[in-house]
């Protein structure tokens, strides 16, 4: 109970205070949570602070394509009546943003693309309903790469997202208006997707939390599908404990997603009070500190798993000798998947249509207007994997390999509880610098992808900071369904760091 | 080493139903032949005896508790972000051409 009663301390100390709008925007979940029961401020007066920080930064930063101001002051004022009558949820009152690949009922979803310039979804994905369910306050839909293909989102059909440690780098992608949004209080919480590190990548870049739970623990109806079984739904926040918050109100099963699981979800808070890592078995890869990665990512998270072995865990090298065929091995099977999954878009039901000569053509025209370049190479890609005379030399070995990478998780997690390695073999690069070369850009998540393929869940926290300035992330992965472990990990590992507490100048 | 002819990146762009300029073709012909030549690295691995994984759930066949009617999406919803219709319908061009 003293490390709980620490936290709760904490945030007693910050209710106090006159609130002013930059401290309102600064709050956790959990201590804005403390704030509007203890009818410290409302969210009407919490949304409009960070309705007026993103006024004023989100021209800069482009972290927010659409923002949802009327929107949000009335779901504002409807969380105010029922905090009012008494209710309580781990999330009501809360302005969060959602990333733009996620279907918002009646609130414009574009998935960064031109294609789907004018979209009004008529459903929630069941990710939203049950944040809205839960009383959560929607500020806008954040930028990301077109249909979530990128490590920069560089790849947007509306403008890149500046990194808010430097103006003239990337957030990483291709939730990077989300983790910009974190990372610039522009934002309470934020959801991400995560098909190959698209959460975790941009939290390292942005200096901010960010969790890929396994696959099957959110629903994935109404996310805007890239590659189907490697698709996620995930969280970028201010610390672990909110991570913890936001995945407890979203898991779950869910009927209108067949690959939905109905695994036991854990009490964010009750977590929280028992995070501690004495005993935890932690592995550290040896194929995960390669050549080419920068040495200040290196040495910040070696120096963060030598604070956790400080604090109680057991460290040991492992080794998972076929990490290196991750990256071609996902490129393969995730275009392959988006092939499909992009034939929708076909300008009938909805989106862009340009007419051609005949059906055909209209498709192909309107697609060739309608999807932006690497989406266009992916499709490409992927359908070149699937044509006739390629299907096993590339896709189906490429499962193969994916089987083998499976497999030596499995055997790794039979010894450790969790694994420990960088999230980014870099820190943020500048705009621009990677975007003539696919494979470079590829690369970006050679450290990322590998979970993904295995099913598994993954976090990145703050490490540490490069010589310039820019955050370094450290990344966890657990067994499948055990986000516990995870969450416990990084939240010990924030009680006695402060490197997620640091934030960017933005004056 | 793959090398993507135009004509190749021709083909699968039809199989693609995407339209592209020459100077995509020529690009993709040379950036989808450094990304294949990459991916061709998996042929260093013995993947004999190795079964292929289309999804790490070991869930299958997941079946609807029950299979009844149910509300259905109002049509005026359905049509809302649709290019063209007649009030009723999508509109689209005709399929099959007159015999």
């Amino acid at each position: 109970m003293t490390k709980g009663g620490r936290r709760h301390q904490s945030s007693a100390s910050a209710v106090h205070h006159p609130f002013m709008t930059m401290d309102l925007c600064a709050l956790t979940i959990h201590e804005a949570r403390e704030g509007l029961r203890a009818k410290q401020f409302s969210s009407m007066e919490l949304t409009r602070a960070f309705l007026d920080r993103i006024h004023a930064l989100n021209p800069r930063l482009n972290a927010y394509i659409t923002v949802n101001e009327a929107g949000a002051l009335q779901q504002a004022q409807v969380a105010d009546e029922r905090i009012a009558r008494g209710e309580d949820t781990p999330i009501l009152g809360v302005p969060i943003a959602i990333k733009d690949v996620l279907s918002t009922q009646g609130l414009r979803t574009t998935a960064g693309s031109r294609i789907l310039e004018n979209y009004l979804p008529a459903w929630d994905a069941t990710s939203v309903a049950r944040l809205r369910l839960a009383g959560a306050v929607f500020l806008g839909k954040t930028n990301t790469d077109e249909f979530a293909m990128g490590s920069s989102t560089e790849n947007s059909g509306y403008g890149v997202t500046h990194n808010p440690w430097d103006e003239s780098r990337v957030p990483g992608g291709s939730s990077g208006g989300s983790a910009a949004a974190v990372a610039a209080d522009l934002c309470c919480a934020a959801l991400g997707t995560d098909t190959g590190g698209s959460v975790r990548q941009p939290a390292s870049l942005c200096g901010v939390t960010g969790l890929k739970d396994t696959y099957g623990r959110v629903s994935r109806y109404g996310l805007i599908a890239y590659g189907s079984s490697l698709d996620s739904v995930g969280v970028l926040s201010k610390n672990a404990h909110d991570a913890a918050i936001v995945l407890s109100v979203m898991a779950g099963q869910d009927p209108c997603d067949s690959t939905s699981v109905d695994a036991p979800v854990f009490d964010p808070h009750e977590l929280a009070d028992r995070s501690d890592v004495h005993g935890l078995r932690i592995g550290v890869p040896r194929e995960y500190f390669i050549e080419g990665m920068q040495p200040e990512v290196a040495e910040a998270v070696r120096a963060g798993i030598a604070q956790l072995h400080k604090m109680g865990a057991t460290v040991k090298e492992i080794s998972l000798p076929t990490t290196k065929y991750a990256l071609p091995v996902y490129y393969l099977i995730a275009t392959a998947e988006a092939s499909a999954n992009l034939a929708r878009f076909d300008g009938v039901r909805y989106g862009l249509r340009v007419p051609g000569a005949d059906l055909t053509d209209t498709y192909r025209q309107t697609r060739g207007a309608g999807f932006g370049a690497e989406v266009k190479r992916r499709i490409m890609l992927g359908t070149y994997a699937l044509s006739a005379g390629y299907y096993d030399a590339y896709y189906i070995r490429a499962q193969k390999v994916r089987t083998i990478i499976k497999q030596e998780f499995e055997r790794a997690f039979a010894e450790v509880d969790v694994i420990a390695t960088p999230a980014s073999p870099t820190t943020a690069f500048k705009i621009g610098e990677k975007a003539d070369d696919p494979i470079q850009m590829y690369l970006a998540d050679v450290f990322t992808l590998p979970c993904n393929l295995a099913g598994i869940c993954g976090i990145s926290v703050p490490c540490g900071f490069d010589p310039a300035g820019l955050p370094i992330g450290l990344q966890l992965l657990g067994r499948a369904f055990d986000e516990a472990a995870l969450l416990r990990c990084a939240d010990a590992y924030q009680r006695e760091t402060n490197w997620h507490t640091r934030k960017p100048v933005l004056s | 080493m793959a090398h993507l002819t135009v004509a190749e990146v021709d083909h699968i762009a039809l199989l693609a139903r995407l339209s592209l300029s020459d100077e995509e073709k020529a690009r993709y012909a040379q950036q989808l032949s450094a990304i294949l030549d990459y991916a061709a690295e998996l042929a260093a691995i013995d993947v004999a005896d190795i079964p292929p994984t289309a999804t790490v759930l070991d869930i299958h066949n997941v079946m609807r508790p029950s299979d009844e009617t149910c509300c259905s999406m109002p049509r005026e919803d359905a049509l809302k972000n649709a290019p063209r219709t007649d009030g009723a319908s999508f509109e689209v061009q005709a399929t099959f051409k007159d015999e």
